[in-house]
């Protein structure tokens, strides 16, 4: 089940609606960075607010993803991680180490805003 | 040849003679309970037990105590009793009263019945070895009963209490905006740092907080499963988009640290509360300036 991708501006912005398989992570992944070099993308955001599990395949998988896009020019934020799953991913060991994460949507505009100092007003 | 008064007539089985004796022996007691009950609660006093309680509570109970004690002898139904030492253990045990206490009255009164029983049919020694053989099983069950009973309310008042004491203990408090403070006092131990964590995630999502403070001055040592837990504690909220200041670490804390070699590149420390918060303010991006005029 694809997941879908909302151009915002420079931002990408990907909302997981819910559980994915190895498979659509991997398609995710791959979607993302062919998006970040159409669009020239400066910003990658993905909402895992729906997701009530993480496993070490999604973990690594959005980890990929992160270093991939920064190769290819832009940042990513992981936003929406709900306290149990924090917590189950901590306990496990799946740090997401050199990943940007944020609270929610909001924050990870505000990050990457943030990043970029780029006004509020001034973003399309 | 000795009046056989009360020896049962011979057709009876050991059961029935049994019964018949505690019915006789019950009547007994209930007959002269007055100067019985007198006597128990003299001695307790004497013995210096339920020093919490007043010499007209001590009566009061006695006489409720004293009846389920029969009842319990002629119906041989623990049931009543238990629930009279549930709810008399709700009723005591915030009075202070020890276990010991209990267990002692309970005996006194054993002793008190069985004197009783002595007096009455000690003249004939074959007579009063089938009624102690009555009495005191009945009489076993009874201490057995009250004193089970009042351990286990002990047991259920301290597991709540320990309850309360574990969720007052770990407030997270918003102290400015995106800005939370947890303070901890007390020994941490898995459960309670478990617990901490869980809290602590839940209020930086329901606060959208960036910053704790997680301040560990009134911690006085924790253990290395305690600092991993710390440390988990940390990467989860980060997790979360929060950072997180400890604050208040003793020198014994911060030796242990050391010593079990956590990566403390993971955690953000700062020497005392004040310094936390001023970090947290200055990560936030708040000034704080002093007005020249001093409220008075």
């Amino acid at each position: 089940m694809a997941v879908p991708i909302l151009k915002q501006g420079g931002y990408l912005i990907a909302t997981v609606q819910a559980a994915l398989t190895d498979r659509d992570l991997a398609e995710l992944r791959d979607s993302l960075i062919e998006r970040v070099g159409r669009y020239r993308s400066r910003g990658v955001i993905v909402d895992v607010t729906a997701l009530d599990v993480m496993d070490s395949y999604a973990a690594r998988t959005l980890r990929d993803l992160a270093y991939m896009a920064k190769l290819r020019g832009a940042q990513t934020v992981i936003v929406g991680i709900q306290p149990d799953v924090a917590f189950a991913m901590v306990q496990l060991g799946l740090m997401l180490e050199g990943v940007a994460t944020a609270l929610d949507l909001e924050e990870g505009l505000a990050f990457l805003d943030q990043q970029f100092e780029t006004s509020q007003q001034g973003r399309v | 040849m000795a009046e056989a008064r009360n020896l049962p007539p011979v057709t009876q089985t050991p059961a029935e003679t049994t019964t018949v004796l505690l019915s006789e022996l019950v009547a007994h007691l209930r007959q002269n309970r007055t100067r019985l009950r007198e006597q128990w609660v003299q001695r307790i006093i004497d013995g210096q037990l339920l020093m919490a309680m007043s010499k007209e509570e001590i009566f009061a109970e006695a006489t409720s105590v004293y009846d389920s004690y029969l009842e319990v002898l002629e119906t041989g139904s623990v049931e009543a009793l238990q629930a009279y030492a549930r709810n008399l253990s709700e009723r005591i045990i915030p009075r202070g009263v020890e276990t010991h206490e209990v267990l002692g009255i309970v005996l006194l009164l054993r002793d008190v019945l069985a004197r009783e029983l002595f007096s009455k049919y000690g003249s004939d020694f074959a007579v009063l070895n089938q009624v102690l053989d009555a009495y005191e099983p009945a009489a076993n069950r009874i201490a057995t009963t009250v004193g089970v009973g009042f351990v286990e309310e002990r047991e259920r008042v301290i597991r709540q209490q320990q309850e309360a004491i574990r969720e007052l203990s770990t407030p997270v408090l918003p102290v400015r905006e995106r800005l939370l403070i947890l303070p901890i006092i007390g020994v941490i131990d898995p459960q309670r740092a478990r617990q901490l964590t869980e809290q602590l995630l839940l209020g930086i999502r329901n606060n959208r907080a960036k910053v704790v403070v997680m301040d560990i001055t009134g911690v006085p040592a924790i253990d290395v499963k305690v600092a991993n837990h710390l440390v988990q504690t940390v990467e989860a909220a980060r997790l979360l988009g929060a950072t997180v200041i400890v604050t208040g670490l003793s020198p014994e804390i911060a030796q242990t640290l050391v010593t079990i070699g956590v990566d403390l590149g993971k955690m953000n420390t700062v020497g005392d509360l004040q310094g936390g918060i001023e970090e947290a303010e200055r990560l936030l991006g708040y000034k704080v300036v002093s007005t020249s005029k001093v409220a008075d």
